[in-house]
């Protein structure tokens, strides 16, 4: 036998430029210019945009989990935002347990129980007094929900639209749950008035910035790790689940676990944005979690590109980031171009805006010379 | 009661779709080392017999039993898969949004197919050996790089044969391997399913007569869900009802 794995095409196996790019404006440059400029320099970030930018980083770890499931794996889920609110409320609940006797009423009970005339901490709110316990609780319930969850689904061998349908009931189910006042979580107006986090007052800018860079941090780790699964081999049979799953049955491979194992990863990325939205938004509310959240945070995955961690990113911070200044000046129309913006992706540009950086890239490379790899085929 | 010597020993094997018998009280005998190719107007029941013995199909009554005792029936199909089955779909059924490399590598037998295992293990050199070995036989050694959906149809085809060789089955399936393939890439298909009939019993469900006598050792011949006639190609001609069935209508079979 000659050597024959050489054939094997080797993957680039370090990150690229772009990714240490990204990690020194995010993480370096945008602190410093929220620091260092005086305030009425142009060079100036302001402590609002930081914050702003760091509620949408917080959504780009959602949206690398929901790519991997449904980019890589082409499962389309419609209630990502259910374990994006479990996430939330879990941090929530701890942090207005941190509020004590600031409170409105001076209770060392959350204001709403007050309103809602709820005598006793109901026992599930107990645990949430230890930071430690939220911070495990905000992974480990939307984990567990996904679980079981997921388990039922994929078992049941429910697939394709049946999946969106039944996640997207799971959304409206939650939705409604959380809405109730007797569930105990707010109700309708769910969870805010937030003071402080270990001590540090909310309020304070500093807190914001070390907030924003645990999330710049955490989405580093979350990227780092999807890249490492999907050019694992199992990252592989992710992909092949997609283009055949018949194929992969017959191949030995059990789907339904890989499915199970995409779907919690999914749901972990999910509610760990959660943990880090709340603290820097200052509220949690059913609104945030429901129906049309989870059918956005699709979105932010389209437009950015499916099956491109980058392109999840890219989504969830360019939809957001035009949200915010659209909604500024047009407020009313601010659904109607979400729509459209929709349609034009999947119409048009299926790979989204990763797709059209790509373009960009291959007719600059068409002017110089194409040198094509042994054994490729022009097709 | 199973024969001794037979890899796959099928007994009073009925299907019932709702009335209507796909397979009806079928017995199908293959032995070691066999090339057997089944052959049979359209609704006669080849695929039904392929899906009853990888289990997607369970038959309403019957006995499957694979190599010397093990009762199929009842088996999931990833279960019936690691027994040493392996099966290839009529139309090319392929990972397209992978390379060729990877698309094999996936089909590779190995010790656990279960998600950290898969993770977390690279491929051993050996498995790599038998890759690159299994791209010499199935013809497409400079195509390792290549994203699977760009390859021709017929490259497609030989890449599934791949794909199903790697799972290192004792028993393959193949389904219609030549369809829509140009006349070249019928030839080729036919040498390359010989040389693998060295190790492996396979079962071809074919509708090129030319392909048939190509390859055929012993044809069987389906209709209506049972065994009509068995034997050498030059009988299986011959035979009054399957000429009869068969030639009535297309001029298959003629010589």
């Amino acid at each position: 036998m000659t050597e024959n794995h050489d054939i094997q095409p080797h993957a680039q196996r370090d990150v690229g430029l772009a990714f240490w790019v990204t990690g020194f404006v995010l993480l370096i440059l945008m602190p410093l210019l929220n620091v260092i400029p005086p305030e009425d320099s142009w060079l100036h970030l302001s402590d609002f945009s930081l914050n702003r930018f760091g509620k949408f980083l917080a959504f780009a770890i959602l949206a690398i989990g929901l790519d991997l499931i449904w980019g890589y794996t082409g499962i389309l889920s419609l209630g990502q935002g259910v374990f994006f609110g479990l996430g939330a409320y879990c941090m929530g609940m701890h942090l207005m347990l941190t509020i004590g006797k600031e409170s409105v009423y001076g209770s060392e009970l959350p204001d709403f129980m007050v309103w809602n005339q709820v005598k006793e901490l109901p026992f599930f709110w107990k645990p949430f007094y230890s930071f430690p316990l939220a911070l495990f609780g905000a992974i480990l319930v939307p984990t567990l929900f996904a679980l079981v969850f997921g388990f039922l689904a994929f078992r049941s061998r429910i697939k394709g639209v049946y999946f969106a349908i039944i996640t997207q009931a799971l959304a409206l189910v939650a939705w409604l749950v959380f809405n109730r006042n007797e569930t105990n979580l707010g109700g309708t107006n769910g969870l805010t008035d937030f003071k402080q986090l270990l001590g540090f007052r909310l309020s304070e800018p500093g807190t914001q910035r070390a907030l924003y860079v645990v999330t710049v941090l955490c989405l580093g780790g979350a990227y780092l790790l999807c890249r490492w699964i999907i050019r694992s081999r199992a990252g592989k049979v992710l992909i092949a689940v997609r283009d055949s799953e018949q194929r992969v049955v017959f191949s030995g491979y059990t789907p339904a676990n890989y499915k199970l194992f995409v779907f919690v990863t999914a749901a972990a990325l999910a509610g760990l944005a959660g943990m880090l939205y709340v603290p820097q938004v200052g509220i949690i509310t059913p609104a945030q979690i429901g129906v049309l959240p989870s059918l956005e945070m699709v979105i932010w995955v389209a437009v950015g590109g499916r099956g491109t961690l980058a392109g999840a990113v890219l989504g969830a911070v360019s939809v957001n980031l035009g949200r915010s200044v659209l909604t500024n000046y047009f407020p009313e129309l601010w659904p109607f171009i979400l729509g459209g913006l929709f349609v034009a992706v999947v119409l048009l540009f299926p790979d989204g805006l990763i797709g059209i950086l790509r373009n960009l890239k291959e007719q600059v490379r068409v002017r110089k010379p194409v040198v094509v790899a042994e054994g490729e085929t022009l097709t | 009661m199973s024969e001794r010597g037979s890899i796959i020993y099928l007994e009073g094997v009925t299907v019932d779709y709702d009335g209507f018998k796909a397979l009806n009280n079928l017995n199908f005998i293959v032995n070691y080392n066999e090339l057997r190719v089944v052959i049979g107007p359209n609704g006669a029941g080849k695929t039904t017999l392929l899906d009853v013995i990888c289990g997607k199909t369970k038959p309403a009554s019957g006995r499957v039993i694979f190599g010397k005792d093990t009762e199929l029936i009842g088996k999931r199909e990833d279960e019936i898969v690691k027994l040493g089955i392996g099966r290839k779909f009529q139309a090319p059924s392929i990972y397209a949004n992978l390379t060729v490399w990877e698309n094999l590598d996936l089909s590779v037998k190995r010790v656990s197919k279960g998600v950290l295992h898969t993770m977390l293990k690279t491929s051993t050199h050996e498995e790599q050996a038998r890759i690159g070995e299994t791209l010499e036989v199935i013809g497409l050694k400079d195509y390792a790089p290549t994203r699977a959906g760009s390859l021709s149809h017929g490259q497609k085809q030989w890449l599934e044969i791949g794909m199903v060789i790697l799972q290192d089955p004792s028993l393959l399936l193949v389904d219609e391997p030549v369809a829509g393939m140009t006349d070249r890439e019928t030839e080729q298909t036919g040498i390359l399913l010989q040389s693998l009939a060295a190790k492996h019993a396979i079962v071809v469900i074919e509708h090129d007569m030319e392909f048939v006598r190509q390859i055929a050792r012993i044809v069987t011949v389906l209709h209506e869900g049972t065994v009509i006639c068995e034997g050498p190609v030059e009988k299986v001609q011959a035979d009054a009802r399957v000429r009869e069935i068969y030639l009535g209508r297309q001029k298959v079979a003629h010589a």
